[in-house]
């Protein structure tokens, strides 16, 4: 076992199973947001549910571990990608290839981009919501930090940025996941690529939407 | 036509490499780059210099000797080709021409452009074979559909240039021992040993300092024989099912 | 003249018997001693590498050395069209017999018959062996394997894996080469170039190599030294070989004894890509197959000639009535697929007579549109899409839209090493396979032959005769490199590389080069004759005073310094291009890829002389004298010696 999960294939696998599992929370995640447009009723409804119900509170040790798994062995399958081409070792011309796709050489710096806001994120809402209720104290109410957030437009700015290092890491996290356990081929290639702009595009246009439809008053 | 070349020189494995410049002059549209490299070759023996030393055989795309990173391109600037094959009409007339050797921890420099690709032999020999010897059954014993054959041709089809691990910015051999392992694991005759070869191969790769892929598809771009990435999710598969039998 | 010398050890019997009757006759080492015994083979094409991985196999201790940085490199893998077998699978009325009698045919009777008779006995097994290794031949809808036709046969035997067949057969020795490495039982050596031969008690007991990385002069001793170091065509300077391809390793061999036989018989390949001005380092081989399908051509009137090298008209639009498919003309029944050296000539006399195509005049149409027509873009594409795409590259022409552009060129010699039938040399111990040797095919090789002789020799046939020789070494200790022969050809070699160094003249290597390419060219190419033969010979002569007063190889001798390989090799086809030069003036007929002037019939045909010339000239090299000329009388004990004819 160890010998598979040191191995560079190993360390995709878990990086891809970790990623997809993500990518699950991610579309999740976007559902519940959604319903704050609907009106605060729904989304308070929808928040104790998710305080209350004993699967979610399963889940989220669960869902930690699958960020900090992701997260170590990302960083140590790019940490070894260095060394196989260090810094001296760049050419004078920077590489011209064509076919190649920004988000596919910038998936570490992406990586760090959405750790970095992700932080941000749980500062905002994580810490004066599940944390209090964690804690035993009285959470804050998620409907109005919602509305107070996104009523400041260099928050949404911010955020939309965020979702955007989120997209391009979808995009190409999505199929590249599938193509390094090896459910790819000449054929089903071009097809995932296509459902990870879907995919992609649906997060992005899902989550963007929230905070544009605060700012311009478009929420119930 | 007329050039300024820029090209690394680097006296050995040891020493700090360097670019120098060179004009050239008088070479025909037809040339080929190795053969204007000759030229200039010629031209630095004559003025007392030392020659440019790169690698080169075959010089008709087959035999893989021939690397070369020309203005940011391993093998230079078109598709499905060798240096070998690239013909100065592809370039303008007064282009400033920069040409450096693979750069990669796996390869170290031998001498200016050289590069020294021994790992690829090593990975190949850590399993990129069929164990038969002996008396083997008839060839036409076991029929291979058509499209299995194919297959593997189109993987086999590799040189073994290091063009992939040259581009690829993890410097990762993946597409290299992709193309050994999809090739015979397409085949009957090469499925008696896909478990082991796949992970054989896959060690001595880590072993000798290449990197992972992160599935950026620079390699396949950059393959003068059109050696697709298909082939990588299949080694991925490969060594997945291999190690899940352990 | 004496004959005393060339033993050919020709097995007695029946022809179909003389193999597996040799076989069973000959001594065989058993397992324990093997492990005793160490044998170098110098080079790793498809002889090479597959004599390599045999020998491992089989227990030896084999040390296996190339000039490349990989022994995947060597220039077997530009072969491109196929390999011939006799499995009849197309069920075409092929036989071992009929393959056979193709061959030596198609060598114009120039080779000997027991030796071609094994080669085709073997080649089913070669087939069977290289399927079992992995490598990917072309099949057919049902699973089976596909097969193609080619040149000098009526029947479709050729094996092929799309236009890359050199390419894989290599690579499955080379991974059979790289199973018995990682055993143990072959030691690989890149990056070694041998410089000399070592001889003990007159057997060849080892090498002296130069490490081409860091130009270390290092010595390695075995008790038997096997030969697969390719042809000398380079030395025509321009060919179709790979730039490093040399005649080095066989001139040094040459030079401490061992036999050349047949410098002449140097094959001129139909379908290159025409040279294109005095800037070329190499000319680039368009597989054979593609006559197969494509039709040659020249315009029938002079004026569309002149049209076309002004660019101002198409070859598409040249109408087909006045179109000269000159090789379906003369010979009819085997039209475009005649033997190499025919189409050659057949070539030249079209671009003599003022119809060459290009700018040069030396050039012709290969036509692919009719096929096109016939069996749609796709067929084509899936059977020769590689060569077209490679000719597109050269060329900036498209040849699906336009016939490419032709001309015969240098591409393989059927002379080297004179070997006996155990493939051994004059000098005991020294072995000669695939194009090193001058065994299988005579005058003139038939296309996919070559890959079929290299894998024969290295698979089937040396790991066999070499254990006979080898069975009377099972006394001999580890050959020790501190012997003084070791020192002294160490010391030579040295000294050989100083004495290049000191010249510090004007010219590099490549202009000396050139002017020797072109001496060969004019006077030893596709047409010779006496006079411009002796020509030859004394421009060669003035040529390496030159090379010896005026080369110019910058430097030092501890480095990677490819001027100074290049030089030592030229040094070397000095010496081989005055052979060809010399066994092409003694040999008064015309025969298989050697055409005297003098000898020809009214219609242009090759005039063989059997009465005369039936025999493989074998060159013994004497100090400061002239080479003397050795004859082994070829006798044909089961064939009828006939006339090549490809016209009915």
């Amino acid at each position: 076992m160890t010998s598979l999960l040191f191995s560079s294939i190993g360390k995709k696998l878990i990086i891809s199973l970790s990623g997809l599992f993500l990518l699950i929370f991610l579309a999740l995640h976007l559902l519940l947001n959604l319903t704050a447009l609907i009106g605060p009723d729904h989304y308070e409804n929808v928040c104790s549910f998710m305080d209350t119900n004993p699967l979610v509170k399963v889940m989220v040790p669960v869902l930690a571990l699958g960020f900090i798994i992701h997260i170590l062995f990302a960083s140590y399958f790019e940490f070894k990608n260095w060394a196989a081409r260090p810094r001296a070792m760049s050419y004078a011309v920077p590489t011209t290839t064509k076919g190649v796709s920004w988000a596919s050489k910038n998936m570490f710096v992406l990586g760090v981009i959405v750790i970095g806001f992700l932080l941000m994120h749980f500062c905002h809402f994580w810490a004066k919501m599940q944390l209090q209720g964690f804690l035993g104290r009285e959470e804050a109410n998620a409907y109005e930090l919602v509305v107070n957030l996104f009523s400041k437009w260099y928050y949404c700015v911010i955020y939309i940025v965020w979702i955007c290092a989120i997209y391009f890491h979808v995009l190409h996290g999505f199929w590249s996941a599938f193509q390094s356990i090896g459910l790819s081929n000449a054929n089903w290639l071009p097809r995932l690529q296509l459902f990870a702009k879907i995919y992609a595009a649906v997060i992005f246009i899902g989550y963007v939407s929230i905070p544009v439809c605060f700012l311009l008053g478009w929420h119930k | 036509m007329k050039f300024t070349l820029k090209v690394w020189r680097q006296k050995n494995a040891k020493a700090k490499g360097r670019f120098e410049t060179y004009k050239i002059d008088g070479i025909s549209p037809d040339t080929s780059f190795l053969e204007m490299l000759d030229i200039l070759n010629n031209n630095l023996i004559v003025e007392g210099k030392e020659p440019v030393a790169f690698d080169h055989d075959c010089r008709e795309g087959i035999c893989g000797m021939c690397s070369l990173y020309i203005n940011g391109r391993a093998h230079g600037p078109d598709d499905e080709i060798t240096t070998c094959q690239l013909h100065m009409r592809k370039f303008k007339d007064g282009d400033t021409i920069t040409i450096e050797p693979w750069r990669s921890a796996a390869f170290p420099v031998v001498k200016d452009l050289v590069v020294n690709r021994n790992a690829f032999d090593q990975i190949l020999q850590a399993g990129g074979f069929i164990s038969v010897g002996g008396v083997v059954p008839d060839a036409n014993t076991i029929p291979i559909p058509k499209k299995d054959a194919d297959e593997s041709m189109d993987a086999a089809s590799c040189i073994g240039c290091g063009a992939c691990v040259a581009t690829c910015k993890n410097g990762s051999a993946m597409l290299f021992v992709a193309a050994r392992v999809s090739s015979l694991a397409k085949l009957p005759q090469g499925r008696a040993e896909a478990a082991r070869r796949a992970q054989a191969m896959v060690a001595k790769m880590d072993e000798l300092g290449f990197g992972a892929c992160s599935n950026t598809q620079a390699c396949e771009a950059e393959c003068p024989k059109g050696v697709t990435i298909a082939h990588i999710a299949r080694l991925n598969r490969e060594f997945l099912f291999a190690k899940l039998e352990n | 003249m004496t004959e005393t010398k060339l033993q050919s050890k020709i097995p007695s019997g029946p022809l179909s018997e003389k193999w597996t009757r040799h076989k069973a006759e000959i001594k065989v080492v058993s397992p324990a001693n093997k492990r005793k015994l160490d044998i170098i083979v110098v080079g790793t094409g498809l002889g090479g590498a597959s004599a390599a991985a045999s020998l491992g196999e089989l227990g030896y201790n084999v040390k296996v050395f190339c000039i490349s940085d990989s022994p995947r490199r060597a220039h077997s893998i530009a072969a491109q069209g196929g390999i011939n077998a006799a499995k009849n699978y197309q069920n075409d009325n092929d036989s071992v017999y009929r393959l056979f009698y193709d061959t030596i045919k198609g060598g114009d009777f120039r080779a000997r018959e027991a030796n071609v008779y094994r080669l085709a006995e073997v080649s089913n097994a070669i087939i069977d062996k290289c399927v079992a290794l992995g490598v990917p031949f072309a099949r057919e809808y049902g699973g089976l394997l596909a097969n193609r036709s080619f040149g000098g046969a009526q029947v479709s035997r050729t094996f092929y894996a799309r236009g890359q067949t050199g390419q894989q057969l290599l690579l499955g020795a080379y991974s059979a080469l790289n199973r018995q490495i990682a055993a143990g039982t072959v030691k690989s050596y890149n990056r070694r170039e041998m410089l000399d031969l070592v001889i003990i008690d007159g057997k060849a007991r080892g090498i002296i190599v130069r490490n081409l990385e860091t130009g270390e002069i290092e010595r390695y001793g075995a008790h038997a030294v096997v030969l697969a170091t390719g042809g000398y065509g380079n030395t025509y300077f321009l060919s179709t070989n790979a730039m490093n391809s040399n005649a080095s390793a066989i001139m040094q061999c040459y030079h401490k004894g061992a036999f050349f036989a047949n410098p002449c018989f140097v094959q001129i390949h139909p379908t290159c890509i025409p040279v294109h001005g005095k800037q070329q380092s190499k000319l680039t081989l368009m597989s054979e197959s593609l006559r197969n399908d494509g039709k040659i051509w020249v315009p029938k009137k002079l004026e569309d000639v002149e049209k076309l090298r002004k660019k101002q008209i198409k070859p598409s639009q040249i109408p087909e009535e006045d179109r000269d498919y000159y090789l379906e003309r003369r010979y009819p029944a085997f039209g475009n697929l005649v033997p190499r050296d025919v189409a050659s000539r057949a070539a030249k006399e079209r671009c003599d007579a003022g119809y060459g195509v290009n700018e040069t005049g030396l050039a012709v149409f290969l036509d692919f549109a009719e096929p096109i027509k016939r069996l749609g873009k796709k067929v084509i594409a899936d059977r020769y899409g590689n060569l077209f795409q490679m000719y597109e590259k050269i060329t900036d022409v498209n040849p699906y839209e336009e016939p490419m552009q032709i001309y015969p060129a240098i591409h393989y010699t059927m002379g080297g090493l004179w070997v006996d039938y155990n493939l051994m040399t004059t000098i005991p111990g020294l072995y000669a396979i695939g194009e090193a040797n001058f065994s299988d095919h005579g005058g003139n090789r038939l296309g996919a032959s070559a890959l079929m002789q290299g894998l024969a020799d290295g698979y089937y046939i040396l790991p066999v005769t070499i254990g006979d020789y080898l069975s009377h070494e099972i006394q001999t200790p580890k050959i020790d490199v501190n012997h003084p022969a070791f020192k002294e050809s160490e010391d030579r070699v040295r000294e050989r590389v100083k004495k290049i160094f000191k010249i510090q003249g004007k010219q590099p290597v490549d202009v000396l080069h050139k002017k020797l390419g072109n001496i060969m060219w004019e006077y030893c190419g596709m047409a010779r004759n006496e006079q411009g033969l002796k020509k030859a010979i004394g421009l060669i002569d003035e040529l390496k005073k030159e090379f010896w007063t005026d080369v110019l190889v910058p430097g030092v001798n501890e480095d990677f310094n490819q001027e100074l390989e290049k030089a030592l090799r030229l040094a070397d086809y000095l010496e081989v291009g005055r052979l060809i030069a010399l066994d092409a003036l003694t040999r008064n007929e015309s025969c298989g890829g050697h055409f005297r002037e003098e000898m020809q019939t009214e219609e242009g045909e090759a005039k063989r002389d059997d009465e005369n010339y039936m025999y493989v000239s074998a060159w013994e090299y004497r100090e400061n004298k002239e080479p003397e000329l050795h004859k082994e009388p070829l006798n044909y004990e089961t064939i009828k010696v006939s006339t090549r004819n490809y016209k009915t």
